[in-house]
């Protein structure tokens, strides 16, 4: 269509009939975000062609073992609620544990999601259009999984209709609007729709594109409701990408928000080692790390096993590993400046939370501290070397191109982000100003079954998404390639000026 | 797609919108006022074992409540009057009337009648019946009029907003305690005076009743 309206216009003044841009010089030229000069064609057959053919091998195994992980989730829940919170490993003085650390981890991972489709977008980072659909899909079951934990926490759940959004109601119980809690409902509930919505309009034209390829009737149904009759023309992509446009807006603040709610959840309180007003940005960068960890530990195996090294290049993976390294590198300020801050602020419960229940390791620090060893030091030091030691490794070019080591690391930036949450939660809770009333948490079975069946939901929800929807925005590769830039050689209406 | 999709689904979105908005605002109304207390509780009226008349009792007789509920002005709890109770006045009063047949066979038996419990707060609810009646509250507040009753019948919702709704405005609801027990009391009184007076301070925190 571009072709036609161009051919349809008079030649540019000055400039004679055509006129062929010159090569840039090679050490100008920036490496091309799809690689091989493939072809548009191509693009559209390698990314629809995976959720049209039949799934490899390794799927349905996969899918049988997430499926089964988030069944086992579900009966867990439903013991839990036939039964009663004590089922799981908390009790006072921890009364959040690992309820609250997953959930913490898992809106944390969402975080990646709305930066690379709204922040990125934003600042015309182009090569966030080949990971950007597998990262908004990631941070919309993250959200599912997270959204879980708050609500099966609050032990009577049928009640949690009325404590968590503001519902008139008969025993006239309005929940507290000073809570930080209660702001953790509309922030996670507003990120969970706009990156919906978000997700979904970026979807329309290649669900189109699906439509269009649609061999069998359900499958002409369903891609042709979802695709809204979308056609391509012009007004419908000028209406598309004012959409985006504006949905980029109102997300952007999002990233920002919900983990600054978050982090409120802790730092509003007075817990010593949860009171600190650090913690908004510190969790935001947090998030972010451990969301583009989770994005790298997706989408490797993803293009190795769909053959997307093409459009999913070495240099996207590079430039993930960069942002990890950035936010890594905050995370590492945080945690050293909010021990300064317990020193330096003076106050002793805050300096014992943090010297004496999680750095004071039996070896180092405790002796030179001349403290008894935390009795949490090896989830601390869990923490330091998964999130500050790890991402550091990432300076190193070598490092950052070999990709199972980058997937391998990126899984540790996971482990470490939980640890993180865990510490921070269980570690400020478990010793409180009364020693007699001091614990120790253990987590029960149905605690850890829990949480690893969540990560089957996520899986489940994830393979689906590979199965049914296009895991690249085929159109928004094609606007990146060099074919589609008019200045290029090989782009624009090819031999008419 | 045009071959595909006939031209009125076009309007599906519409549809799907108003649709939504019907059936969303059907589910809320519903359940707003078929699933709370004041549908599901009000007008619970079981038929008890025996046919005892509260219209007849209190209020043709003008017995006074506390003659068989005595403990109501004493303790958390007011009492069902034991079947010796019945008795002071049945073993003159009617005491071959076959209505009373059950209530003889328990008084010989020493067996109580298993009187159906209507009125019941939550387990996670303390509710004291003495410090309400001795503090002006009278029985209607909560019960509605029993004295007009022939089968006990849950008049009222007995919600948490139920019981906030006096906790919040005390005055509008107190009145001297000689007519605590009179169900009918039509008269007016100073209602700021009395909480004033009597030192009300009715808890409206959770663990008011949530201990």
């Amino acid at each position: 269509m571009a072709k036609a309206t161009t051919a349809t216009l008079p030649a540019p003044r000055g400039h004679a009939a055509a006129v062929k841009a010159a090569e840039p010089p090679r050490e100008l030229a920036r490496e091309p975000l799809v690689l091989n000069n493939r072809s548009l064609g191509w693009i559209t057959n390698a990314i629809a062609g995976i959720c049209e053919n039949p799934m490899p091998k390794w799927w349905w195994p996969a899918f049988i073992v997430s499926a089964g992980g988030a069944a086992m989730m579900f009966g867990l829940i439903a013991y839990l609620i036939s039964t009663g919170i004590g089922v799981w490993g908390l009790n006072q003085p921890a009364d959040w544990a690992w309820d609250i650390t997953n959930f913490v981890f898992w809106i944390g991972i969402g975080h990646a999601g709305t930066l690379i489709s709204a922040v990125l977008f934003l600042l015309r980072q182009k090569w966030r259009t080949s990971i950007n659909r597998a990262a908004e899909a990631m941070t919309i079951f993250a959200v599912v999984c997270a959204g879980i934990f708050p609500v099966i926490h609050t032990g009577r759940v049928w009640f949690a209709m009325l404590w968590l959004p503001p519902i008139p109601n008969h025993m006239d119980v309005w929940p507290q609007f000073r809570s930080p809690l209660l702001w953790d409902v509309f922030a996670v509930s507003t990120y969970g729709t706009v990156s919906v919505l978000f997700w979904y309009v970026g979807l329309v034209p290649d669900l189109a594109t699906l439509r269009d390829r649609a061999k069998t009737t359900l499958r002409k149904f369903f891609y042709g409701f979802f695709a809204l009759g979308w056609s391509g023309s012009n007004r419908h992509w000028s209406n598309y990408e004012k959409a985006y446009l504006i949905l980029a807006g109102l997300s952007t603040p999002l990233v920002l928000s919900v983990h600054s709610i978050v982090s409120f959840d802790f730092a509003v309180s007075q817990v010593p080692g949860w009171h600190t007003t650090i913690f908004p940005p510190y969790f935001v960068a947090g998030a972010i790390f451990s969301g583009f960890g989770m994005v790298l530990t997706l989408l490797l195996p993803m293009r190795t096993l769909f053959k997307l090294e093409d459009i999913i290049t070495v240099r996207h993976v590079e430039l993930m590993c960069k942002v990890i390294l950035a936010t890594g590198s905050i995370v590492g300020y945080a945690y050293g400046m909010e021990f300064f801050i317990a020193w330096y602020g003076g106050s002793p419960y805050e300096l014992w939370a943090f010297l004496r229940n999680r750095v004071a390791d039996p070896f180092i620090f405790g002796p030179l501290f001349k403290v008894p060893p935390a009795p949490y030091w090896w989830a601390y030091w869990m923490m330091i070397s998964c999130n500050v030691i790890s991402p550091h490794l990432f300076w190193s070019k070598k490092l950052r191109t070999n990709m199972v080591f980058v997937w391998l690391v990126s899984i540790v930036v996971n482990i470490g982000m939980w640890f993180e949450r865990f510490v921070i939660i269980v570690t400020s809770l478990h010793r409180d100003y009364l020693p007699s009333s001091w614990g120790y948490f253990n987590p029960s079975w149905v605690d850890v079954c829990t949480f690893a069946g969540s990560f089957g939901l996520f899986m489940t929800l994830f393979l689906l998404f590979m199965r049914f929807l296009p895991v690249i925005a085929i159109s928004e590769v094609k606007g990146v390639t060099p074919q589609a830039d008019p200045h290029h050689p090989s782009g624009g209406a090819k031999g008419h000026h | 797609m045009s071959d595909f999709f006939p031209r009125w689904t076009n309007q599906l979105p519409l549809m799907a919108a108003v649709g939504a908005v019907v059936v969303g605002t059907s589910v809320l109304a519903g359940t707003w006022y078929y699933l709370t207390p004041k549908y599901s509780r009000v007008g619970y009226q079981p038929i008890q074992p025996v046919a005892f008349s509260h219209a007849i009792h209190a209020d043709q007789l003008g017995m006074e409540c506390r003659y068989c509920h005595s403990s109501v002005d004493k303790s958390w709890f007011s009492n069902i009057p034991a079947t010796a109770t019945c008795m002071n006045c049945h073993e003159v009063v009617a005491k071959d009337s076959p209505k009373l047949e059950r209530v003889r066979q328990s008084y010989a038996s020493g067996k109580p009648i298993p009187w159906v419990q209507v009125h019941k707060v939550p387990d996670y609810v303390y509710f004291n019946h003495s410090v309400h009646v001795t503090r002006g509250i009278s029985c209607v507040k909560c019960h509605g009029e029993i004295n007009k009753m022939d089968e006990v019948q849950h008049a009222k919702s007995l919600t948490m907003g139920f019981c906030l709704e006096c906790h919040r405005g005390p005055e509008n609801h107190i009145r001297p305690n000689e007519f605590v027990t009179q169900l009918d009391w039509k008269g007016t009184v100073d209602g700021k005076q009395l909480v004033h007076d009597w030192n009300v301070q009715p808890g409206q925190s959770c663990s008011t009743c949530h201990r």
